[in-house]
C-alpha cells in the first residue's frame, strides 16, 4: 500500500480482532482516514475461533460477516495483515509509528482456489486448531478469513514444496522472494486492540495440562465443539480418541490467583456454562457436566442464563476450587481432588475428560509498548499519558464481545476527537 | 477457665476476628481467605482433622472462639506447606496453624495431652535451659511421658537404635549428666526472658 496517504489526522487502530474491526469501522464511517494493522494473517481475532457465542449462542460467522461487509464498503479504511507497531514515537496528535510487514509469499492476485495447496506436500501444525490438527503449508487461514487470500508457511519458502506451489498458481499470485517490509507513517491517535491470550495452563501445576492428554483448555474445547474443527464437532478426547461424555469443567484456572493471574477473567464462567450447552447438544440427556467453581460470575444480564443451565439436570455445580488432578491409568480418565465447601466434604471424582477455564492475559504482555502507555496491575492497557492513546476491547479488560464492542466505539470516539482538534488547530494554521 | 481466657474473652467480647488479628501469628491475614477450598484439598492429613484451614478461617469469622481454640486441627499441621503453595490469596496457611496452636497454647484452652503440644512443651522445656538441646534427655523424656512403665517399655524396644548411635558418636551417654550449653547461659536465659516479654505484650497477655 502507499503509506504516504497517512496524515496526523490519521487513526491507527493496532489488532483486527472484533475490537479492532468495530473502532476502525465506527471512525471510518465517521469519514476518519484509518488504518487497522493486524499481525495475524487474517482479521477476526480469538472470535473467530469459537463454536457459538454466548448469551445467544449464535455462531460467531454472522457477527463477523456484518463487519466485513461494512469494511468492504468503506473506502476510508485500510486493512494490512501481517503488521507488527515496532515503535511509536511523538505525541497525541503528531505521532510517528513504524511497522513492520512480514512476507505472505501470496500476493493480491489469488482467487482462493488453493491449486497451490493441492500440490503442497509439508504438513504444519494448524495454527487456528491449538495443535489439534495440522494443515498444509499453503493454506487458507479459516472459512471466515478477511483476506480471503492463501498464505504459504515461510518454512516451505526456498525448497521444492515452494517451487510446487508456485508453478501450480495460474495466477501469478505466489512470490517467493517477499521480504519483510518496514513501514513509517504519521497517525494523530491510536487505538490498541490487541486483545488477550490464554494463560499458560502447564503452569497451574496440580492440574497437569502438560502431563495428562484429557485435560485440556478451554479454548481447545471449542475447537473440538465446532463441525468445521479438528474432530468435525465430535467431543472425542485426545488420548484415545473416544467420545467424552463425563466432563469436568474446572473454573478460575490461572485467575483470581496470585500465583497466576490475579484479576478474574470474567467470562471463563459465562464460556464454561456455554460449553455445557455443547455437551447437551452433543449427547442429549446421556452427557455430564460437572462445573467445579468458587464462584459463578455472570455479571448483570448474564445471570439468566447461569439460571436457565442451572435448570439443565446434565449439570452439576460443584463449589471447589479442585486441589490436584490425578490419572486414572487404566481407563485414561482423571481423578480430582478436592473438598466441596459446601459441607465441607471430600471427594475424588472420576471424569473422562477436563476442561480448564483459563484466564485471560493481555495480549500486549510480552511486547514492548510505547513508554507513555500505562497499563494496570495485570498488564491490561489503560491509555497513554498524552491522551493520544486509546486500549479497546480485550486488550483493555478481560470482557465479551458484547462489552468488547462497546469499549471499541468508546475508544474509537475519543480518537476521533484527538484527530479532529488536531485537523481544527492545522485549519486555524 | 485461665485468668488470661477470661480476660480476652471480656476484651474482645463478639469479636473473635480481631482477637486473632491482633494476637495471633499472621492472624491478619484470616479474613484475606475467599473460601476456595484448596488448602483443604490440599491437606495431605485428609480425613484424619476435623476442621481444615478452610473450615477454620470460616469459623473465626464466625466467631466459633471456643470451637476453634480447642481444635486439635492447628496441632495436626505437618508443615507440609502443600497448602501455602497452592492458596490463591497467598495466605501464609501453616503460619497461621501454628499461630492459633501457640495462642491456644498460651490460653491454656489446647486440648490436653494432645500428643504435638505435649512434644512441643518438652521440646521447649529442654531447649530453653541450656541454649542447647540435649537429645538424650528429650528422648527419655519422650519415653516417660506416659508414665514410668511404658518409658521402660519404649527405651528397651529403642535400645539397638540407641546403642548404634552412641557407636556412631552421635549420642553422648555422658549428656545424662548436665550435658552440653551455650557459652554464656545467663545471658541466653535473659534473652529468652526478654523475648517472652515482648510476646506477652504483643499478645495481650501483661497490660
Ligand atoms: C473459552 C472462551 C470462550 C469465549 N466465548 C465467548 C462467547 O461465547 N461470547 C462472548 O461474547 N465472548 C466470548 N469469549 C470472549 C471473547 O473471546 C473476547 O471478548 C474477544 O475475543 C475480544 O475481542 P478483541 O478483539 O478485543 O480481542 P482478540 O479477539 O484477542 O483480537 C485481538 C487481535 O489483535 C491482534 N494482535 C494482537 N497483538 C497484536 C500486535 N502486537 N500487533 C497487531 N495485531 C495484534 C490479534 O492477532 C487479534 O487478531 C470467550 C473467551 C474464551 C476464553
Ligand atoms: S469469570 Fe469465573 S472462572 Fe473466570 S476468573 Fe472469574 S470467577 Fe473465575
Ligand atoms: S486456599 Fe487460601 S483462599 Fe482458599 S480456602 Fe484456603 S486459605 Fe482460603
Amino acid at each position: 500500500m502507499n503509506a504516504s496517504i497517512a496524515t496526523n489526522q490519521t487513526i491507527l487502530v493496532v489488532g483486527g480482532g472484533i475490537s479492532g474491526m468495530t473502532a476502525a469501522l465506527e471512525a471510518a464511517e465517521c469519514g476518519k482516514q484509518v488504518i487497522l494493522a493486524e499481525r495475524d494473517t487474517s482479521l477476526g481475532g480469538r472470535t473467530a475461533l469459537l463454536y457459538r457465542y454466548f448469551p445467544k449462542m449464535c455462531h460467531p460467522t454472522c457477527g463477523l460477516e456484518i463487519n466485513l461487509r461494512r469494511l468492504k464498503a468503506n473506502r476510508n479504511l485500510r486493512v494490512m495483515t501481517q503488521t507488527e507497531v515496532v515503535s511509536v514515537t511523538g505525541q497525541r496528535g503528531d505521532y510517528n509509528v513504524t511497522l513492520k510487514i512480514s512476507p505472505r509469499y501470496v500476493n493480491q492476485n489469488c482467487t482462493g482456489c488453493g491449486e497451490c495447496a493441492k500440490v503442497v506436500e509439508a504438513e504444519i501444525a494448524n495454527p487456528y486448531e491449538y495443535g489439534l490438527s495440522k494443515t498444509k503449508a499453503a493454506y487458507l487461514p479459516h472459512a471466515m478469513a478477511y483476506p480471503q487470500r492463501y498464505v504459504l508457511d515461510a518454512s516451505i519458502v526456498g525448497t521444492a514444496d515452494g517451487e510446487k506451489a508456485k508453478a501450480a498458481c495460474k495466477y501469478s499470485a505466489i512470490e517467493l522472494d517477499m521480504q519483510i517490509e518496514t513501514v513509517e507513517l504519521k497517525v494523530g491517535a491510536v487505538v490498541w486492540a490487541t486483545g488477550w491470550k490464554p494463560y499458560d495452563a502447564a503452569k497451574i501445576q496440580p492440574y497437569g495440562y502438560d502431563r495428562f492428554d484429557n485435560v485440556i483448555t478451554s479454548l481447545e474445547f471449542e475447537r473440538l465443539a465446532d463441525p468445521h474443527g479438528p474432530t468435525g464437532g465430535k467431543l472425542l478426547r485426545p488420548s484415545d480418541g473416544k467420545e467424552a461424555k463425563n466432563i469436568a469443567f474446572i473454573q478460575c484456572a490461572g485467575s483470581r490467583d496470585e500465583n497466576h493471574l490475579r484479576h478474574c477473567s470474567r467470562i471463563c464462567c459465562m464460556a464454561s456454562l456455554k460449553q455445557t450447552q455443547y455437551v447437551r447438544e452433543a449427547y442429549g440427556e446421556e452427557g455430564k457436566s460437572t462445573v467445579y467453581y468458587i464462584d459463578i460470575r455472570s455479571i448483570d444480564r448474564l445471570e439468566d442464563f447461569y439460571q436457565k443451565v442451572q435448570q439443565d439436570p446434565t449439570v452439576k455445580f460443584v463449589k471447589s476450587k479442585v486441589a490436584s488432578i490425578k490419572l486414572h491409568e487404566a481407563s485414561g480418565d482423571l481423578v480430582l481432588h478436592g473438598v466441596n465447601t459446601e459441607g465441607y466434604h471430600r471427594y475424588a471424582e472420576q471424569h473422562d475428560l477436563v476442561v480448564l477455564a483459563v484466564g485471560m492475559e493481555p495480549e500486549s504482555n510480552g511486547i514492548a509498548l510505547p513508554a507513555d502507555i500505562v497499563t494496570d496491575s495485570s498488564g491490561f492497557i489503560e491509555g497513554s499519558k498524552d491522551g493520544g492513546q486509546f486500549s479497546a476491547g480485550a486488550a483493555s479488560s478481560p470482557l465479551d464481545v458484547n462489552r468488547s464492542v462497546q469499549s471499541a466505539t468508546a475508544a474509537s470516539l475519543r480518537a476521533i476527537q484527538v484527530v479532529h482538534k488536531t485537523s481544527a488547530s492545522e485549519g486555524a494554521r | 477457665m485461665t485468668v488470661q481466657n477470661q480476660q480476652a474473652v471480656a476484651r474482645y467480647r463478639n469479636d473473635f476476628l480481631r482477637e486473632v488479628e491482633e494476637r495471633v501469628e499472621d492472624g491478619e491475614w484470616v479474613k484475606m481467605c475467599m473460601q476456595c477450598g484448596v488448602c483443604a484439598g490440599s491437606c495431605p492429613l485428609g480425613n484424619a482433622w476435623q476442621h481444615t484451614p478452610q473450615k477454620l478461617f470460616m469459623m473465626i469469622r464466625a466467631g466459633k472462639r471456643e470451637e476453634v481454640l480447642t481444635s486439635d486441627a492447628m496441632w495436626m499441621c505437618t508443615s507440609c506447606y502443600n497448602c501455602i503453595v497452592r492458596c490463591p490469596r497467598k495466605l501464609p496457611i501453616t503460619h497461621i496453624m501454628h499461630g492459633l496452636a501457640n495462642y491456644a497454647h498460651r490460653l491454656n484452652i489446647a486440648p490436653k495431652g494432645q500428643p504435638t503440644r505435649e512434644v512441643a512443651k518438652l521440646f521447649w522445656n529442654n531447649l530453653a535451659k541450656t541454649g542447647r538441646v540435649n537429645e538424650l534427655k528429650f528422648s527419655l523424656a519422650m519415653y516417660f511421658k506416659d508414665g514410668f512403665v511404658q518409658g521402660i517399655k519404649n527405651a528397651m524396644a529403642m535400645q539397638s537404635v540407641g546403642l548404634g548411635l552412641v557407636k556412631a558418636k552421635r549420642l553422648n551417654p555422658m549428656e545424662l549428666f548436665g550435658g552440653h550449653k551455650c557459652k554464656d547461659t545467663g545471658s541466653f536465659n535473659k534473652m529468652i526472658a526478654k523475648a517472652r516479654e515482648i510476646e506477652d505484650r504483643k499478645k495481650g497477655f501483661t497490660s
